[in-house]
């Protein structure tokens, strides 16, 4: 099933020296959505555009002109990046029929390389999600058994990059919304350290936790996508600078031996709610970098059980003023009949927004309200610095830590869609790290009842280039 | 644990959302809203009081540009295709006050 595509580096090689088209990748793309409609990862196709482009960088190409990095290689969207040639729904009724007026800074960046468009990828509504079941339009299968969700909310952007239909996508990550779908699917999926990558022109979810980042089927891919998407955006006022030389692993001279690193687990933290074969899995890779020289210390953050709740005061709080801004008026899904303003707000929201949108809104607006602000969000927000400054103690122990990206298998289309809290703890692994504003990555581990697994690797904020280069190093050594 | 919410406080929470909830809606709700701040309420017991609140990771204030005009090169005519009412550049609305 896996990897029906070259690495990014090969597949430049193969197009800049005219031995393979642009066409002919776009078709090879639009071909394998087109057979695998089976698994509703894909919500829009960008063909006619698509094969345009392709035709002028094969132009471009024959005549000798200088292209990009990713001249002629097809990607795929999570339908919350606004596109200027599609429709951008984020997977709601509520912008069933948007037309984004503007793009995405991360496509924009992209597109400059040379890289396609093709297609928009399912997600749960506004990515409230971590299975792709809240999507207001369908329902994503996992391709490793098609009873089983592919997690979320980027879960057609995983599935995507798992089928083939591209070479890689790019998803958004608020709780674990890359990561997660990237464990369950089998490919790898890169959460950037927060402010890294522009939000421009992506569905704000939560502002202060939502970012950028790509899913693909090997680390070097990741890096590349990385060096072309990060840095500074006018368009986004919480962008940081990025390093000065190449996140590129395949152009760094000198990388990282494994011989010299501290590893930091949180065995403590994995004794409850982790399946065990999930944790003999991490165990195993664990005994394997030790093998190969690094030297493992049990850590411990103590507050992180305050985690998720933290987050799911956070999250919904943000979301609450996020979606504030649909209105039926501007932009949205919008009623014909009503009698007064705030009907016609309450009636055009309740049917644009999904059940999951709702329950968000409502608990945002409750931690917000008068008389609980202190109680919950302020606390929340008190909580953060205090694992802000654990984490920081902890970085100071180890180089990295390692975990599961999740604490379950990929759970059965159906099973937790009656208990919403049951779904939040999906999250469980993956919300630190959007907390404290960390990059975090999972990769492929060996597989459990033939179902995938992510082993998940958290570096220091804005060592991101350090965190791929271990990445790299232990990539093939853990499946 | 004492619920924290009840159904009139879910239809306050409703009205200040700008949302219409069905009767299905609000019973699930009932429970499930409950349920989630059960669980959030874990914080009762963190002891953080000493510390200021993160609203922000990256120790960014004030991040302001040049009072300066910039064309981003948008039409006004894209920026309102998706308005629902729209006469004369303007977005018409329903009545505030009364019926219209």
């Amino acid at each position: 099933m896996i990897k029906s595509w070259p690495s990014l580096s090969e597949l430049r090689d193969q197009v800049q020296s005219g031995n393979v088209s642009a066409v002919s990748l776009v078709e090879k793309s639009i071909a394998a959505i087109e057979n695998k409609k089976q698994y509703q990862a894909i919500i829009s196709v960008n063909k006619e555009n698509a094969i345009n482009t392709a035709k002028m960088i094969d132009k471009k190409i024959s005549n000798g002109d200088k292209v990009g990095r990713l001249a002629g290689i097809p990607f795929i969207v999570k339908d919350n990046f606004l596109t200027t040639n599609l429709m951008t729904t984020a997977a709601s009724n509520m912008l069933k029929d948007f037309k984004a007026p503007y793009q995405a800074t991360a496509i924009n960046l992209l597109e400059k390389e040379g890289a396609i468009m093709v297609a928009k990828a399912n997600l749960d509504a506004f990515a409230h999600g971590a299975s792709t079941e809240n999507s207001d339009f369908m329902v994503t299968k996992n391709p490793f058994d098609e009873t089983r969700v592919p997690g979320g909310s980027s879960g057609g952007s995983a599935v995507a990059v798992i089928l083939g239909m591209a070479p890689f996508a790019l998803g958004t990550d608020t709780g674990g919304s890359i990561r997660m779908p990237a464990s369950f699917c089998g490919v790898v999926g890169y959460k950037p350290s927060y402010g890294l990558v522009s939000r421009s022109g992506v569905v704000a979810m939560a502002s202060s936790l939502d970012v950028v980042g790509p899913l693909t089927s090997n680390v070097n891919d990741a890096s590349l996508i990385l060096d072309i998407i990060s840095g500074i955006d006018s368009l986004d006022s919480t962008t940081i600078v990025r390093d000065t030389e190449s996140y590129d692993l395949q152009l760094i001279n000198k990388m990282t031996t494994i011989k010299d690193l501290k590893i930091g687990i949180l065995t403590d933290f994995l004794k409850n709610g982790v399946d065990s074969k999930i944790k003999q899995n991490v165990f195993n890779n664990v005994t394997r970098l030790k093998s190969m020289g690094a030297q493992i210390v049990d850590i411990s953050i103590p507050s992180i059980a305050l985690s998720l709740p933290a987050y799911y005061i956070i999250c919904p709080a943000e979301i609450s003023s996020n979606l504030s801004r649909y209105d039926g008026l501007r932009y949205g899904y919008h009623t014909n009949k009503t009698k007064n303003l705030e009907e016609y707000y309450s009636s055009s929201r309740s049917y644009g927004f999904g059940k999951e949108a709702k329950r968000r809104i409502m608990i945002g607006t409750y931690v917000l309200s008068s008389g609980y602000y202190d109680a919950y969000y302020k606390k929340a927000q008190q909580v953060r610095t205090k694992l802000i400054n654990e984490i920081n103690g902890a970085f100071k122990q180890v180089d990295f830590i390692v975990g599961p990206t999740t604490p379950i298998l990929p759970f059965k289309i159906g099973e937790k869609t009656m208990d919403p809290l049951q779904m939040y703890l999906s999250d469980l692994m993956t919300v630190l790290a959007n907390l404290v504003g960390i990059p975090a990555i999972s990769l492929p581990s060996k597989m459990i009842n033939n179902l995938p697994v992510g082993f998940q690797v958290m570096a220091p904020q804005k060592s991101d280039k350090k965190l791929l280069e271990f990445a790299k190093l232990i990539e093939d050594k853990i499946k | 644990m004492a619920k924290k919410l009840s159904r009139d406080d879910i239809l306050k929470l409703a009205k200040l959302s700008r949302l219409s909830l069905t009767e299905d809606e609000v019973h699930d709700f009932d429970v499930e809203l409950n349920t989630i701040l059960d669980f959030i309420s874990a914080l009762e017991s963190a002891k953080v009081d000493n510390l200021l609140p993160t609203d922000q990771v990256n120790g960014l204030t004030n991040v302001l540009r040049d009072d300066c005009l910039i064309d981003y090169g948008y039409s006004t005519e894209s920026l309102l295709e998706n308005v629902s009412n729209l006469k004369d550049h303007y977005i018409k609305v329903p009545k505030m006050i009364g019926e219209s």
